[in-house]
């Protein structure tokens, strides 16, 4: 198993360790719903370190990207990003992904971490007059998240965080004297916040530097626990359980990453057809009715037939509400409709509703 | 942290004698590794439990898991705050968060179960 450079500051503060995507993580420190409170009222820093960074660079560079994912980067300026997934031509999701224009023929794919061999060998395999490289070794990468964010960043750097706005990127700042930083402000919590790449072995000095800072503002460290119930919330998308090969992003609630009048790209021809078509499934949000927790692969059922299954399910500790995802027939999607979840052999009732879950004020 | 006047099940699950009457809840150990206890299936008043056999999931924000009945009888009273006050598991273990109380079977059973110094060497002593 992987570790980051982070690893021992996770042992040493007693967090509780797990397997994820072949990297030794850790889950949670005081505690998944602690955790997940800090970050909707104060600040939670995550490492995310295990994250892929998949560099293209020269003068095919925007083709490609533009070949390989389904949202527009023609219009990004230098320093600016967007959310987007990348198919197959089946249609069907590879990954997905943040892609930022870090300069003029230039641009930054941050992947998920247990795709990253998968996605470098893809995206290598599309890219042309243009040089795909994999720097997920060279970087670390924090998460800083919550309503406390751009404060505890702020005292640690002379980058002017209120001139960057979402999806907006810095690429060479320095963060708590580390020099060639990058800061987006991204995140995957429903908060604002930053993402911090910085070099792979200086993570723990800024990692130290700001729990140290923002201590007083209540920052925490969080683990993969709470950034699961967080993103879920949020109704953000999590790859290999709401999303993977066999899903597309009109199925699943990521039509507005389809830009259909960008011109050529890779599974455009499906997703046209399938846009003119009407997907068959579709991926919605549900909240029980019922006292019980909905959990990835329960059967979803409208009068006793099964539409569909859950992809994602917790009970949500800010909404305090049991909430999941999962596909359902198209005639099954409009809020309001009763489903009923099989949860170990039992009819639990929950009702459709509008994504996400829980939106920030402001 | 494991009291000594109770008994301890393989699985995680205490028993205490209470007259004619079996108290059952989780250890601190499970309560611990299970952390942010957010519903309890409860069985019905009235049920039928088997020594070690499932009676109950309970669940925290992340994992699902079953219960199983330190000792066979009837059920006789639930704990249905826990299902306004799941937490308690966590914060009280061995008492607001107490499960179901039995009507045993055969007391003797309770026998079978660990001691408490027995427990504490399986869970580590950690803290004890």
């Amino acid at each position: 198993m992987r570790r980051t450079s982070l690893y021992a500051r996770h042992a040493a503060a007693g967090a509780r360790l797990v397997e994820f995507g072949g990297w030794e993580m850790p889950v949670q420190y005081a505690g998944i719903v602690e955790e997940h409170r800090a970050v909707r009222t104060a600040g939670g820093l995550f490492d995310v370190s295990h994250m892929g960074e998949i560099e293209i660079e020269g003068p095919g560079a925007l083709a490609s990207v533009q070949r390989i994912i389904t949202n527009d980067a023609g219009r990004l300026a230098v320093g600016a990003g967007l959310y987007s997934p990348m198919c197959l031509p089946s249609g069907g999701i590879v990954d997905d992904l943040t892609v930022f224009r870090t300069g003029d023929r230039r641009y930054l794919l941050v992947v998920n971490a247990s795709t990253t061999p998968k996605d470098v060998a893809w995206i290598a395999e599309h890219t042309t007059d243009a040089q795909a490289r994999d720097r997920s070794d060279e970087w670390g990468l924090l998460a800083l998240q919550g309503p406390r964010a751009g404060v505890i960043l702020q005292r640690l750097t002379p980058a002017d965080l209120a001139s960057l706005r979402s999806f907006q990127i810095f690429t060479d700042a320095e963060v708590a004297g580390v020099a060639r930083c990058f800061i987006s402000r991204t995140g995957y919590t429903g908060e604002d916040g930053f993402e911090i790449g910085c070099p792979w072995e200086q993570a723990p000095r800024v990692w130290d530097a700001l729990l140290e800072g923002g201590g007083r503002d209540g920052l925490v460290p969080v683990g993969l626990g709470a950034r699961d119930t967080l993103r879920l919330e949020a109704a953000y998308m999590l790859y290999g359980n709401d999303i993977d090969e066999t899903t597309t992003p009109l199925e699943a609630p990521l039509s507005w990453t389809v830009k259909l009048e960008k011109g050529a790209f890779i599974g455009r021809e499906v997703l046209a057809q399938q846009k003119a078509e009407g997907a068959a499934r579709r991926l919605v949000g549900f909240e029980m009715t019922d006292r019980a927790i909905p959990r990835h692969g329960y059967p979803l059922r409208v009068d006793a037939q099964t539409t569909g299954q859950v992809t994602s399910g917790t009970f949500g500790p800010w909404v305090s509400k049991s909430i999941g995802m999962g596909y359902v027939a198209r005639a099954h999607a409009t809020p309001g409709t009763a489903l009923g979840v099989d949860i170990r052999g039992k009819t639990a009732g929950a009702l459709v509703v509008k994504l996400p879950f829980y939106r920030r004020n402001g | 942290m494991y009291p000594d006047d109770l008994r301890y099940s393989s699985e995680h699950e205490w028993a205490r004698q209470e007259g004619g009457r079996v108290r059952v809840g989780i250890t601190q150990f499970a309560a611990e590794k299970m952390s942010d206890v957010v519903f309890i299936e409860l069985p019905e008043v009235g049920a039928e439990l088997s020594f070690m056999q499932p009676f109950g999931v309970i669940e925290s924000v992340k994992a699902v898991s079953d219960l199983f009945a330190p000792v066979s009888g009837t059920v006789v009273e639930v704990n249905t705050a826990l299902a306004n006050t799941p937490e308690v598991v966590n914060s009280d273990p061995y008492g607001q968060g107490w499960i179901i109380l039995v009507a045993p079977k055969d007391a003797g059973e309770l026998q079978k179960l660990m001691t408490a110094p027995q427990y504490r060497k399986v869970v580590g002593e950690k803290g004890a």
